[in-house]
């Protein structure tokens, strides 16, 4: 192993992860609003919304990623959406990751027992009080974990901006994959910067939902 | 720069080719995921100290970095060594490794969740452990976990997209050589995504199928 070329080139992969985080975040972010409307809109009275958001949901979870990103940045254009590669990156991959915390969402709230609401609407509570006050504060403890899961897979699928040249982690590792031909190092330095990323997320999540068990 | 999909039908034949490419390397990659997934959880559980622990490093490494990277690693790292492999190769060496990794968590939680007494029972009649695991054990848990297993194919299906990085002519790969001679990235990507969804439909259709014979079988 080429200790020395490692430690020459490691300063671009911190600036690199740097870049990672920054998309991980926003994602999430991105994510968390679309996730929220889609739940919404799934559990909507009115059929049109519940269309709406079945509808997100299968096209998003049905195609690749890596085509909506491209269908975003390269096809974008020709539709009048012009987007740089890290904002076509955030929005892409947070409209994608959305459609998945979409149905983590809306199982937490589902997961809610029924008679909650029933009694809620007794007491004379409207569907929106019912919501806010029973149902998601119910529910909310229960989604920490999956959610989790969802900004684990994200994290990784930040690597996909790599393809639309945003200058990230993967696409560091790629140039001086080529650069160098030294493919297992490069592999390690971004691999391990990928473990630490999501091993301190990971202890973020699980700090959050031992929190919200004990209200 | 309006929307023409007019230009697409010249280069259908392009797109349903890279569709079969990217049905047979989904195909070819589940198969290898699934067994290789069989494979590596009777590694982590029982494989000798020597094997099982820079096993458990490399699943490890494996289920937190990006396929992507898997994917150069591997095309490249291979190259390196000398072992020049056909790109569809190794995409199906990534894709199968990387799915192995993510089935073999599944599998072997359900190895441990099957009866004990199933094991004894098996080492009484006087079946050996290795007999008893695969004639036994085995089939018992890959049967509880063929939901989750199918959920990981979809997402196969999906992720076998990225191959088009190392040069797989498959579904993507396509769309972009239509791009490349067209300059119409909306038309050919949205497409390929319609494409993709049919494939998708058609493979759920086929996981229930599986599921509700094994269900049956139970």
């Amino acid at each position: 192993m080429d200790t020395e070329l490692m430690l020459k080139v490691y300063p671009f992969f911190l600036q690199a992860a740097w870049v990672t985080i920054q998309l991980s975040i926003l994602t999430t972010i991105i994510g968390l609003i679309c996730g929220s409307l889609g739940a919404a809109a799934r559990l909507s009275r009115l059929a049109i919304f519940r269309t709406l958001g079945a509808v997100y949901v299968s096209v998003i979870r049905g195609t690749p990623a890596l085509i909506q990103l491209f269908i975003l940045y390269f096809g974008g254009p020709q539709i009048g959406i012009q987007l740089d590669a890290f904002e076509a990156g955030v929005i892409g991959l947070g409209v994608n990751i959305g459609a998945y915390m979409t149905e983590t969402i809306r199982g937490a709230i589902i997961s809610v027992d029924k008679g909650q609401t029933e009694a809620a609407r007794t007491l004379g509570m409207s569907g929106l009080q019912t919501m806010r006050r029973i149902i998601l504060p119910q529910a909310a403890p229960l989604m920490i974990r999956p959610l989790g899961v969802n900004i684990n897979a994200l994290i990784k699928g930040t690597a996909l901006v790599a393809a639309i040249s945003v200058i990230e982690l993967t696409y560091t590792a790629q140039r001086y994959i080529g650069s160098t031909y030294k493919p297992f190092e490069m592999f390690l330095l971004s691999g391990v910067l990928y473990m630490i990323i999501i091993y301190i997320t990971g202890r973020g999540v699980a700090w959050l939902d031992r929190k919200a068990r004990i209200v | 720069m309006g929307l023409d999909f007019t230009v697409v039908p010249k280069f259908m034949d392009v797109i349903l080719l890279g569709a079969l490419w990217t049905i047979a390397i989904t195909v070819a990659s589940a198969v290898v995921s699934f067994f290789g997934g069989i494979l590596f959880a009777v590694i982590a559980l029982y494989a000798p100290a020597l094997v099982r622990l820079p096993f458990r490093a490399f699943a490890w490494l494996f289920m937190g970095t990006p396929l992507l990277l898997q994917l150069f690693l591997i095309y490249f790292g291979l190259v390196q060594i000398g072992i020049d492999l056909p790109a569809f190769v190794a995409g199906v060496i990534g894709l199968g490794l990387h799915f192995s990794v993510y089935n073999s968590e599944l599998i072997q939680a359900a190895i441990l969740s099957v009866d004990k007494g199933q094991m004894e029972a098996a080492r009484t009649v006087g079946l050996s452990r290795g007999q008893a695991l695969r004639k036994v054990i085995i089939p018992q848990a890959v049967r509880d976990v063929i939901p989750p297993i199918g959920n990981n194919m979809i997402a196969l299906l999906k992720d076998s997209a990225l191959v088009s990085v190392i040069g797989v002519s498959e579904l993507t790969l396509s769309a972009q050589l239509a791009i490349g001679r067209t300059y119409r990235p909306f038309e050919f990507y949205v497409v390929a995504a319609v494409f993709y969804y049919i494939i998708n439909l058609g493979m759920e259709a086929v996981l229930r199928r599986i599921e509700r014979r094994v269900q049956a079988a139970k």
